[in-house]
């Protein structure tokens, strides 16, 4: 499997997830400027969090119109596989790739803590190692990670099992309590139709090592390694 | 003229002594911040210089853009503290933003990556007038700026007392990481060298924000607001890699970011280092105003720029590097062999001063102090039946106790990806990448302490620091410090620093904790009223294992818990004691600083040999305020008890070098005799397990309340009507 992560001037999870990636793996992934309009060969391309382009104008609304990205959405209509986490998520929102919106969190604040979540579709290669409806722990840092659609929208991700992960207390259960910005249906991450693109606000790359107080990410880059490789 | 550049006559007299003649308006706004307190240090430094700055381990000492120490292994560990006070009462949220953005760049300056950042905060009573407002603007500030950085914030302190009300304090402090044989300095060198300035643009904010720092307050403070400047983290970003990048290649001959007096400070501070000139041509500085003054510029306080010397012929190269970043970047100026900063605009000379008495000979001041002895009210008598549940609860959702998750929550301390003990133990613990290393850090002083006893509270902030490090099992290795007091020109004021700092280097000389770095923060006084004195430590230590560290939390049942240290019940300025007396009473504790090290070097020596299940250092609040964080961190209670059965000032007295350890069963009775050989208190408390902590069987707090009350008071307070 060839992976590669986008660095935009702004990325600052970059480094984190080529660890994960590389660990998984067992090589380096690639690291790919943002002014690069082609790419190699790949099999999975990463768009990493942090504050690409410092969350001007709106977060992931500048990095979406940086050269990569326009490969980057040809390769994911190609199949390539596209992972995008946090501000990744947001820049995916933003270019198309995924659709809905993400909104300043309800409490107006920052918030970085480990969250619960619930596995939807464990039938994908990004989730293949989880079981169905399996509570992991993984933490979130955002201010604007109140997942939004309409209601179209929304019934078209639940009709084609589009939506990844749901935030829910430790038993499994959703609840506003356990709903860290307020997002629409409890959303965490979705994908797209071909479930070959995955947005997520929660880092799995800050829960892929012991150390860190948690391993649940892990299972999501093994995954991938299993199913692209 | 003179007074409104902060100047004295008697210093307008001796610039002109010093230059043989009258200077130009440029001229003066120049030496007014040269010779600022901020950036002179003319009351602190004869006192400063009793600070123990060497050890083998300590590469570079206080003077530069921050300290430097070896951890081995060619792995260097460069950081600093500094405050951002004024220009975060006018305006919270830019005022500590722009004070994390100064002390990362202190760090990267030197070739660091910024690793952590930290932070301590000291707020006014929680219902003074627009304090919700300035809690709130400020830890938004501080989390906008380091989580878009990228640079985890991963612990600190935060505490309410009035003497904060008209001045608060925030103080920042960032740790990097760096080669020992790749550290940057700020001392120009090679004439004919090219000047570089990168970053953001220059504009007319903070102009005259050092002078500001170095006054007190009055009720006309919040007029002061153009002169806080503005923070652009993404910035800041930029620059860092650059930075970074740049100095992978050997074209950077010096190098200084652009902070308090800006391009003023950082050209007269390479130049006097290498004992050269610089010559600038102020016509080609990025300005982002029209008809910006020579004056504007040469004063401005705008962030994110960075002043460097580069090698002659690499001007290409280094341009190369900040244009795929997207910053600013022109040749400003040379070095020159004259020994002079001249500037010249559009042409024409409109400053031309000499280097040496600009950086090196500003006023220097033996102010008069006076000794401080208080007389304090004595602690109040205790009820006869005085149980020790509400206190504890009380305690635990006091403004001082309480859980400051509300805070920490809104910081990135995960960032990096290396954060393995997160905020609410004793110290941070972050991995030092791609090695089994960690580094602990910490930032303590206890104001209360140092204002009943100046010296004893020196003491204590740099033992209690000391303690917090090694409580996780780390080697303090280094300190730095943020001295926040009132107003020099007062000879009490001079008396509490004299005391505090006396006491600091007491104690950092009997730990083995030199002091790498610092800054001295003076008029922190609003209308006459000062801030109790204030002298923030913040601690390094290193754990050659990371794997090595433990928690404050309780690991499990059936641990047996073992008090090592001295309780005398002392409760001299304690919480308990201001709690019932509605203020602070007493004396401080005393601080044994050899006992300090006996014991703490027993407790490292057990955490190391893997015989401990959680460590926890003893402090506000006392003994049972320490048991019922581990249990709250833990979600795990314990029976404890003493024979006979103790009272309150055994539980929440605040002796100082004191831990709560807890072991297996299996080893505790060895333990205590080790202590025992090693002139070392150790007491068995009792054992962990249940829902609640029972004390002497006839007490018993649940778990339930206890965090109740410990999360309970932040969020309540934060969710009020605004005032």
């Amino acid at each position: 499997m060839k992976a590669a992560v986008i660095v935009f001037p702004g990325s600052n999870c970059d480094r984190d997830i080529e660890v994960a990636l590389r660990q998984s793996l067992g090589r380096e992934p690639q690291m790919i400027w943002h002014r690069e309009t082609a790419l190699p060969a790949l099999d999975l391309i990463v768009v990493p969090g942090g504050f690409s382009y410092g969350d001007y104008l709106r977060a992931g609304a500048m990095a979406a119109h940086s050269p990569v990205m326009r490969e980057v959405v040809k390769r994911a209509a190609d199949g390539v596989a596209v992972l995008a986490v946090c501000n990744g998520f947001q820049i995916a929102t933003e270019c198309g790739l995924l659709p809905g919106v993400l909104l300043r969190n309800a409490s107006l604040k920052f918030v970085c803590r480990d969250v619960h979540l619930r596995v939807e579709n464990p039938y994908t290669p990004f989730t293949q190692q989880y079981d169905d409806g399996e509570v992991v722990t993984i933490p979130i840092a955002h201010h604007d990670g109140n997942y939004f659609a309409d209601a179209a929208t929304h019934q078209s991700l639940l009709d084609h099992d589009q939506i990844a992960f749901r935030y829910c207390n430790r038993a499994g259960a959703l609840s506003a309590d356990a709903n860290p910005n307020g997002s629409l249906d409890h959303i965490a991450g979705i994908f797209n139709r071909d479930k070959n693109v995955l947005g997520l606000m929660p880092h799995p790359e800050r829960a892929a090592d012991p150390a860190l107080g948690g391993n649940d990410g892990r299972a999501l880059f093994d995954s991938l390694v299993a199913a692209l490789s | 003229m003179i007074a409104q550049h902060g100047l004295k006559p008697e210093e307008y007299d001796r610039i002109v002594a010093a230059i043989g003649r009258a200077p130009n308006l440029v001229e003066l706004g120049v030496f007014s911040v040269m010779w600022s307190e901020h950036c002179s240090y003319k009351s602190s430094k004869k006192w400063l210089r009793q600070f123990p700055t060497a050890a083998p381990w300590v590469i570079c000492g206080p003077g530069e853009n921050a300290g430097v120490i070896d951890i081995g292994d060619g792995d260097a560990v460069v950081f600093k503290m500094e405050s951002h006070n004024h220009p975060s009462f006018i305006e919270p949220f830019q005022g500590a933003a722009t004070g994390v953005g100064g002390i990362l760049r202190d760090v990267f300056t030197m070739g660091a990556r910024p690793i952590a950042n930290l932070n301590a905060l000291r707020f006014g009573a929680p219902d003074a007038p627009k304090m919700r407002h300035l809690v709130a603007g400020v830890v938004a500030g501080i989390g906008s700026y380091g989580n878009c950085v990228g640079v985890p914030t991963v612990g600190g302190e935060c505490t309410f007392d009035p003497s904060y009300n008209g001045n608060i304090l925030v103080n920042a402090m960032t740790v990097g990481l760096a080669r020992p044989d790749r550290i940057f300095y700020a001392r120009a060198a090679g004439i004919g060298n090219p000047v570089v300035y990168v970053g953001s643009k220059t504009g007319r904010d903070g102009i005259h924000g050092a002078t500001m720092a170095s006054a007190e307050f009055d009720e006309k403070s919040e007029e002061k607001r153009p002169t806080v400047q503005v923070g652009d983290p993404f910035t800041e970003k930029l620059l860092l890699e650059a930075c970074i990048e740049l100095m992978a290649t050997d074209a950077i001959v010096a190098i200084q970011d652009m902070g308090a007096a800006g391009l003023t400070s950082s050209s007269c501070e390479m130049a006097a280092r290498g004992g050269v000139g610089i010559a600038l041509d102020l016509s080609a500085v990025p300005t982002r105003e029209r008809a910006m003054t020579p004056y504007e510029i040469m004063l401005s306080e705008s962030q994110e720029r960075m002043l460097m010397v580069i090698a002659k012929g690499r001007e290409a190269e280094a341009e190369a590097v900040f244009r795929k970043w997207e910053l600013d970047v022109a040749v400003i100026g040379r070095v020159t062999d004259t020994g002079r900063i001249v500037a010249t605009f559009k042409g024409a000379t409109v400053l031309d001063l000499p280097v040496e008495p600009l950086a090196d000979k500003p006023p220097l001041y033996d102010r008069p102090w006076t000794p401080i002895a208080r007389s304090r009210p004595p602690v109040p008598t205790l009820p006869e039946t005085s149980a020790l549940g509400p206190p504890l609860l009380s305690l635990l959702g006091s403004p001082d106790l309480s859980a400051r998750r509300w805070i920490w929550e809104q910081y990135d301390h995960m960032v990096m990806a290396d954060t393995v003990a997160r905020p609410g133990g004793d110290a941070a613990v972050v991995r030092v990448h791609g090695t089994r290393k960690a580094l602990a850090l910490s930032s303590d002083c206890t104001p209360r302490y140092c204002y009943a006893d100046p010296e004893t509270g020196g003491r204590q902030a740099v033992a209690e620091c000391w303690r917090n490090l090694t409580a996780v099992g780390a080697t303090p290795l280094a300190i730095t410090d943020c001295l926040n007091f009132g107003s020099p020109e007062r000879p009490e004021i001079m008396g509490e620093f004299v005391g505090c700092v006396t006491g600091m280097a007491e104690a950092c000389r009997a730990l083995d904790f030199p002091v790498v770095s610092g800054n001295v923060s003076l008029y922190n006084e609003t209308s006459g009223t000062a801030v109790k004195p204030t002298p923030q430590v913040g601690g390094v230590g290193l754990l050659v294992e990371a794997d090595l560290m433990v928690r404050v939390a309780f690991r499990a049942a059936d641990d047996v818990i073992l008090l090592i240290g001295a309780t005398t019940g002392h409760l001299g300025c304690s919480l308990y004691a201001r709690s019932l007396a509605g203020s602070d009473a007493g004396q401080p504790p005393p601080v044994d600083l050899a006992a300090e090290r006996r014991n703490g070097d027993f407790v490292r020596g057990l955490i190391h040999a893997r015989r401990l299940t959680a460590c926890h250092d003893i402090a506000d609040g006392g003994l049972l305020v320490a048991l019922a964080e581990m249990a709250l961190a833990g979600d795990v209670g314990a029976a404890l008890g003493t024979s006979p059965a103790a009272g309150p000032a055994f539980w929440f007295g605040e002796d100082q070098a004191r831990y709560v350890v807890t072991c297996v069963p299996a080893v505790a009775e060895a333990i205590v005799a080790e202590a025992k050989a090693a002139a070392v208190p150790a007491l068995r408390l009792g054992v962990t397990g249940g829902n609640d902590l029972t004390v002497d069987g006839v007490e018993r707090i649940s778990l339930f309340d206890m965090r109740a009350a410990h999360e309970g008071w932040f969020p309540a307070y934060m969710a009020a009507p605004s005032d």
